[in-house]
């Protein structure tokens, strides 16, 4: 037996990530190919059917610690140190997102083990897990192997796509006893959400904006250009974090996932991050006054100038052609 | 309090970097800089510092690198550290996260900082949890990825993006805080402090001056492995248009987005 055990992240409505739903169908395909079972950790007071679900996914066993809140990372290394160390458990798998990698992280200290992040893919070599890991700018891909076990993988957003089996989990409880640095960090508030409320994942058309807008005003010149073609506007992390826009707008590790038809990146670098959450979209065009700016490496149609001078220009033309 | 800001010496944003096909290692030769996030960590120390909210008797410069990385210690204390600390020993090379780790622990554990702040990914490994494991190994508090922080009654009041929206956290000391970029605009050196960083107190330490076993570290304490490099997925190369004249770029454009019909 060789476990894999994945940490179900959910809402504070007690909806599971789809992240999560994705690592657990991708463990239970590698613990298939191991000789192994995949099992779930859920914190906090989450109903039994909702535990019971995550068997859908193709969890066999769902661990629920009740009694461990939700939210913060070193909590949740302390329940799943625990499920790790009392059952016959491999390796450790995380879907992307911020607390995956705390939690594997603080894994990693608190075991002794190794650990490999942004990880788009894992395969089975001699019976032993081997992640595939972009690194340098996602310019080459690393196969990397632990030299021993447990092991702990932090996947890439989006990396696992999710399976339905449509089976039903059993559900265990544990007692889990906090390590007294694990309860001297507090939430104050979870997902606070800033600014307008604005949908960007229906949109067939969005207009991505970035520092390269060099000020708050310049998302007008982004929202002139969508409504020109029936669009919505997107943002990167770093503009949101600014106060320029909405985080309802936001594209990437910590925002929206999106796949419009077109993605039209205004003054938008490409940094991993935003990338992850819009690689997907079927047509990428870029403009950015930096010619070495890394979303030039995957867009369809890369426009190297100053976004101030062509999207006015642009919105006119495109005003124009339509009439 | 006593802040120890951790920094790194990465190869220089415009250097091509590659792997070591031998080693597999990050070739670490051409020119090289101070991690650009982690000079968000050292002036979130240097604002916590002259904020005055609790008083900050000392800011610490902390890496861990071959000899070339005393030159981001100099950089970090022309920035504002007091002093810098370089755990430099050959024992050390090729660390993995969990090695690395523990390494910077151990000789974070013989300053006994009441904060550590760090840059929330530096601009090579692209790990984003160097902060978490080094807390752990500290048994303290710590939180990642932190865009704004405020101290009072000896606490932080922290604030981060995560998985649902903005999080607010309380963080009891000591902790260890990892910065994004977001959290602030990093001061320039004076000229003045330039030419004094050299002067300031550099300690050199080897892994056995902070309790570090050599096995425990290097290759050797490495718990991962990697045994191959191979070249992305191939994708059609886009086609790329220099804008010298607006008006032809923009006749482009909308050829391009007329041809595929997105308009």
């Amino acid at each position: 037996m060789a476990g894999i055990l994945v940490y179900a992240l959910h809402d504070d409505e007690g909806n599971f990530n789809k992240n999560s739903l994705g690592a657990i169908s991708e463990a239970a395909k590698l613990a298939g190919e191991i000789g192994g079972e995949a099992a779930a950790l859920v914190v906090g007071d989450v109903a039994d059917d909702a535990c019971a679900s995550l068997g859908n996914y193709g969890a066999a066993k769902v661990y629920r610690a009740k009694s461990v809140p939700e939210g913060l990372a070193q909590p949740i290394v302390d329940a799943m140190a625990k499920v790790i160390q009392e059952n016959d458990i491999s390796y450790a798998l995380f879907g992307g997102g911020l607390l995956g990698f705390e939690i594997g992280a603080g894994l990693t200290a608190r075991l002794n083990a190794g650990v490999t992040m942004e990880v788009t893919a894992v395969k089975v070599q001699d019976g032993k897990l081997v992640v595939e890991r972009p690194i340098l700018q996602d310019s080459e891909i690393a196969d990397v192997g632990y030299v021993s076990e447990p092991g702990i993988i932090i996947g890439r957003l989006n990396a696992f796509d999710t399976n339905e089996s449509g089976g039903s989990a059993e559900v265990v409880d544990v007692d889990v006893e906090l390590s007294e640095w694990s309860s001297k960090a507090k939430l104050v508030q979870r997902g606070e959400q800033r600014g307008a409320d604005v949908n960007i994942e229906d949109a067939d058309i969005l207009v991505g904006g970035g520092r390269g807008l060099g000020a708050k005003e310049g998302f007008e010149l982004c929202e002139q250009l969508a409504d020109s073609m029936g669009g919505a506007v997107a943002a990167t992390r770093a503009v949101v974090d600014a106060g320029w826009y909405p985080y309802a707008a936001q594209i990437g590790q910590t925002g929206k996932t999106v796949a419009p038809k077109l993605y039209l990146a205004a003054g938008v670098s490409g940094a991993i991050q935003h990338k992850v959450g819009m690689q997907n979209s079927e047509n990428i065009l870029a403009i950015n006054k930096d010619p070495n700016a890394p979303i030039f490496e995957f867009s369809d149609l890369g426009v190297v100038g100053d976004l101030h001078k062509i999207v006015p220009k642009l919105t006119e033309a495109i005003k124009a052609k339509k009439g | 309090m006593k802040i120890c800001v951790l920094v790194k010496e990465v190869p220089d944003a415009a250097v091509q970097k590659r792997i070591d096909p031998n080693t597999m290692r990050l070739d670490r030769g051409g020119e090289k800089n101070l991690n650009p996030f982690d000079t968000h960590a050292l002036e979130a120390a240097m604002q916590i510092k002259e904020g005055g909210a609790i008083p900050v008797e000392e800011v610490v410069a902390v890496t861990m690198g071959p000899d070339s990385a005393v030159r981001a210690l100099h950089k970090a204390v022309a920035l504002g550290a007091d002093r810098s600390v370089h755990l430099s020993d050959g024992a050390l090379e090729g660390s993995d996260v969990c090695a690395t780790g523990f390494a910077l622990a151990k000789v974070l554990e013989s300053e006994a900082p009441d904060l550590v702040l760090l840059g929330q990914q530096s601009d090579d490994g692209e790990c984003y949890t160097i902060g978490a494991v080094v807390a752990d190994h500290l048994k303290m508090p710590s939180l990642t990825q932190v865009i704004q922080i405020d101290v009072a009654d000896g606490k932080l009041r922290c604030e981060r993006q995560a998985e649902y929206g903005y999080d607010t956290v309380e963080v009891e000391l000591p902790a260890v805080i990892s910065v994004g970029d977001a959290i602030n605009e990093p001061r320039y050196p004076s000229l003045k402090a330039i030419m004094g960083a050299k002067k300031k107190p550099l300690d050199s330490k080897a892994t056995g001056d902070v309790g570090i076993d050599a096995g425990q570290v290097g290759e050797g304490g490495s718990k991962t492995k990697v045994l191959g490099l191979n070249p992305p997925p191939a994708k059609e190369a886009g086609e790329i248009i220099e804008d010298e004249d607006t008006n032809e770029t923009v006749e482009k454009i909308v050829a391009w987005l007329d041809e595929r019909k997105l308009i």
